[in-house]
């Protein structure tokens, strides 16, 4: 593996390094074999430092095969594909033969804009488009320089197709024939990157790299690895966030065959009690037989019921301004008759990823390895680091293949991580997987904060919105992380106003306020963040003045939007076209929904086919139309936007929300939380792409905020009713 | 503890473990066998369905004492069966799978539907596959899929 090189070996090797298999083949086989470059060189005769290491992001190998790092987490939004995919087209590479691998935590797989190793913001395409593409043109150049040499001729008397150079005179050599006389020359500081019309993957639909291996059961998960002597070690957790341990009977536990370790270990809040033993099912076992007496005096209990309570008075109190234009006034000046007063409820969310939170860690004294599905693998190892005594480089960090995420595996905290650290500093030399169980996933935090929003809109003669006064309550997610420092302006965290505060809307007097009250239950990004309740909101209430208006709902958010919202406006205009041939002739006891909103540069809108069928929404089909600028793998947009529109249907689910009793958190596993299953998702989903060569950007994201407004938005025209508390326990 | 004679995948496989462990855990960690997935321990989202003599079935809850003679098929030997291939096959054709953390479940799911009820309608589907969580929610896809493979199927 990759990693066996340390952080240093990589970072002083420069931002681009593109280098290639000896001739032997020797080195080749030790990349693959994961032994040392000592031994190589041993074996080989070939000194170190002329030999170049496994490259940061293209290995040719003398079989053909080109193997290309992925600089993020690979957790299903299909960067493992579209990643390579640019990076081999702009090299010519045979695509037939690109492997992808996941890159291990390094400097150089920091993200381009964001500065660390991460996946978020929809960012991975959008961030590393620019940064994939010229790595594939630089070693197309570098193999071109190669084969010149060897021909005699100047590099613009060949050309590449497939992964073969091709010269005068019916000469040709193979990449990886070329491979290691283009390691040695020198990167070229500047390449000309491919016009739209010389590109032969990108753009095209293409499958991904890793379905096969995800059909047969020989992928690999973090939970999957499987180390000698590893040990599984689980962690009982505190019944309320923060709380600590007074003191714990753990004879009973011990006595189970298979049990190795009982201890109590720090958590990022409080402490907990770690169980490990050879296999996981003697650890939960032994678990569930600790008895532990917790102190709970000193922690605050968070009460769902209490804190809207709280929520709703404090929405009727002045907050921190994010946003006021206008005449502040002229809400107070709009008759009753023509003012919407609407109160929304949104509770808090678990992520609930299908592959259970995992971390596996073994500590050597002077060096630690980790094997984790992070979406911050810089954030993750510095935190390793920091348990263990160790600097960040002595912690060799591999990026497992993960079983989803939605922003739960990029915790500023690291608590997971962190957790795993404190178990494996006591078990030094050993390897031990610290395994999540469903129920401490869905009791142990992290969940998207609860919002309320209250908003009073006064309509104008036109039917438009005149003036608009929004107030969003919920707690920041990003205050007191590193985040902070970008994310929180004048006590507003802009993740919780995106969505509104920045509208595409015209309304001429708006006013937008928060509060952030502190809670005792830590919050976390949840896939589209703000938007999940902002775009909720904003489309159900532009709906409400549409249907108000007597408007038709396309018709009347074109005429509302900026001139300046492009991809709003098209992405209208696409929805109008794609979903004429059934949005006016539906079936009795069906109705149209439709929302757009625009999120992390995208813009997306959706119409929906809904009726109700065991006093369920059942959504016969919905129809998305996408601006996301170039559609790297238009196949993997519509995959993002065909499920991701499932995904969304979390909010509605009538069991689709996390509450508090008592401090205590009331859902445990998928029967008191539950996420859509297929009779909840659309039927069907067709995606339609507004065809762009703008830059890209993410499609991870973007489906969830619209499915969830579009839905209930057609609800309101079979039943007349307006939805403003989630999860919708009952229509 | 006692030791237990299991048939999987055609293969004879013996563990030695504590009666209480589902079979999952046998499969995972006994076995190595680790196709098969772990998602909630309380079979609510089908991760860790085999088919424990030709029925669909939630490993997670099945107390290897239980098993007995019955023959298990897993994700790593549905392949073998022109069934379950054809199943597989039109999963990558359809490119269904994004995380693919729950897709052995499903995969399993649908072929022991399609054993059953070679043409399924949409609510055959539904039912079918009425209690596996696929989280990134590929179910159109999944419904896509087994469509494709019923027509494959002779």
């Amino acid at each position: 593996m990759l990693a066996r090189f340390t952080q240093q070996q990589f970072d002083r090797r420069g931002f681009l390094r593109v280098s290639f298999a000896a001739a032997s083949g020797l080195f080749v086989s030790l990349y693959l074999n994961g032994s040392s470059i000592e031994a190589m060189a041993q074996e080989g005769g070939q000194p170190p430092a002329k030999v170049y290491p496994p490259d940061a992001f293209v290995n040719i190998r003398p079989d053909g095969k080109i193997v290309i790092q992925v600089n993020r987490l690979e957790f299903g939004q299909g960067v493992q594909t579209s990643l390579p995919m640019l990076l081999a087209d702009e090299m010519d590479a045979d695509w037939s033969n690109v492997i992808a691998e996941l890159a291990p935590a390094a400097d150089i797989y920091k993200d381009p804009m964001f500065g660390i190793q991460m996946v978020g913001g929809s960012g991975s395409i959008a961030h590393s488009y620019q940064q994939y593409r010229e790595l594939g043109a630089k070693t197309r150049a570098m193999l071109l320089a190669a084969a010149a040499e060897r021909w005699s001729i100047t590099p613009d008397k060949a050309r590449t197709e497939n992964s073969v150079v091709y010269g005068p005179d019916g000469k040709s050599a193979t990449y990886a024939q070329l491979a290691s006389d283009a390691a040695r020359k020198p990167v070229p500081a500047t390449v000309r990157l491919k016009n739209p019309t010389e590109l032969r993957l990108v753009g095209k639909k293409t499958k991904r790299l890793d379905s096969r291996p995800k059909c047969d059961g020989s992928m690999k998960f973090g939970l999957d690895l499987d180390l000698p002597g590893m040990k599984v070690a689980v962690v009982a957790h505190p019944p309320v966030f923060g709380a600590r341990v007074k003191s714990v009977a753990d004879n009973e536990a011990r006595a189970i065959e298979g049990v190795r370790d009982v201890f109590e270990i720090p958590l990022a809040k409080g402490t907990g009690v770690a169980v490990v033993a050879d296999k996981f099912w003697p650890a939960k076992q032994a678990r569930s037989r600790l008895k532990i007496d917790w102190d709970l005096a000193a922690v605050e209990k968070a009460d769902s019921s209490e804190l809207w309570t709280k929520y709703r008075q404090l929405a009727r109190t002045p907050g921190n301004v994010a946003l006021t234009q206008g005449d502040a006034k002229a809400l107070d000046q709009v008759a009753a008759p023509n003012k919407i007063v609407a109160e929304y409820e949104f509770p808090f969310l678990p992520h609930a990823p299908m592959e259970p939170l995992n971390t596996t860690i073994r500590f050597d004294g002077d060096r630690a390895e980790v094997w984790a599905g992070s979406q911050f693998q810089t954030v993750d190892q510095i935190a390793v680091a920091e348990v263990l005594g160790l600097k960040p480089d002595q912690v060799i960090f591999h990026t497992e293949m993960a079983g989803g995420g939605f922003g739960r595996r990029a915790v500023g905290d690291s608590h997971i991580q962190r957790e795993a650290a404190a178990i494996a500093k006591r078990l030094r030399g050993t390897p031990v997987k610290l395994v999540w169980s469903r129920e401490d996933d869905v009791q142990g935090g992290y969940y998207r904060p609860m919002h309320l929003h209250r908003v009073e809109v006064g309509i104008g003669p036109d039917g438009l919105p005149l003036a608009w006064r929004h107030m969003i309550v919920g707690q920041s997610i990003t205050a007191g992380t590193a985040f902070e420092n970008f994310t929180v302006k004048n006590g507003v965290d802009s993740t919780m106003t995106e969505g509104v505060a920045d509208t595409h809307y015209k309304i001429p007097n708006f006013h937008v306020a928060v509060h952030h009250p502190k809670v005792n239950v830590p919050v976390l990004w949840w896939r589209s963040v703000g938007h999940t309740h902002t775009a909720f909101v904003m489309e159900t209430l532009i709906d409400e003045l549409a249907t108000r208006a007597k408007a038709d709902p396309i018709a009347y958010r074109r005429k509302l939007l900026k001139p300046e919202a492009k991809k709003l406006h098209s992405v209208l205009d696409l929805l109008e076209k794609a979903s004429a041939s059934w949005r006016n002739s539906l079936p009795r006891g069906h109705a149209l929904g439709v929302s757009s909103h625009e999120s992390f540069g995208t813009g997306v809108a959706c119409a929906v086919d809904v009726s109700i069928e065991n006093k369920r929404p059942k959504i016969h089909r919905a129809t998305i139309a996408v601006d996301c600028g170039l559609a790297v793998n238009p196949l993997s947009v519509e995959s993002q936007f065909q499920a991701g529109v499932g995904f969304g249907m979390s909010q509605l689910m009538a069991k689709g929300a996390i509450t508090l009793k008592n401090g205590v958190v009331e859902q445990r596993n998928f029967d008191g939380y539950v996420p859509p299953y297929i009779i909840d998702a659309p039927m069907a989903v067709d995606v339609h792409i507004v065809p762009s060569t703008e830059a890209p950007t993410g499609c991870g994201e973007p489906p969830v905020p619209v499915i969830s407004p579009a839905v209930v938005n057609a609800l309101a025209r079979l039943t007349g009713k307006r939805y403003r508390t989630l999860p919708l326990v009952s229509i | 503890m006692p030791t237990y004679q299991l048939n999987i995948n055609g293969e004879r496989r013996e563990v030695t473990v504590d009666s209480s462990t589902p079979l999952l855990w046998v499969l995972r960690e006994d076995l190595k066998m680790t196709g098969t997935k772990f998602g909630c321990g309380i079979s609510a989202c089908g991760a860790c369905t085999v088919h424990l003599a030709g029925i669909a079935t939630r490993s997670c809850i099945v107390p290897i004492s239980h098993v007995g003679d019955r023959p298990i098929v897993t994700i790593e030997g549905i392949g073998q069966d022109a069934v379950g291939r054809a199943v597989q096959d039109a999963w990558v054709e359809k490119d269904v799978v994004q995380c693919g953390y729950c897709q052995s479940g499903q995969i399993m799911a649908a072929v022991a539907l399609l054993k059953h009820t070679p043409k399924p309608t949409e609510k055959n589907i539904e039912e079918s596959m009425g209690g596996n969580i696929c989280r990134c929610a590929t179910y159109p896809r999944i419904r896509e899929a087994i469509k494709s493979a019923a027509a494959q199927i002779k």
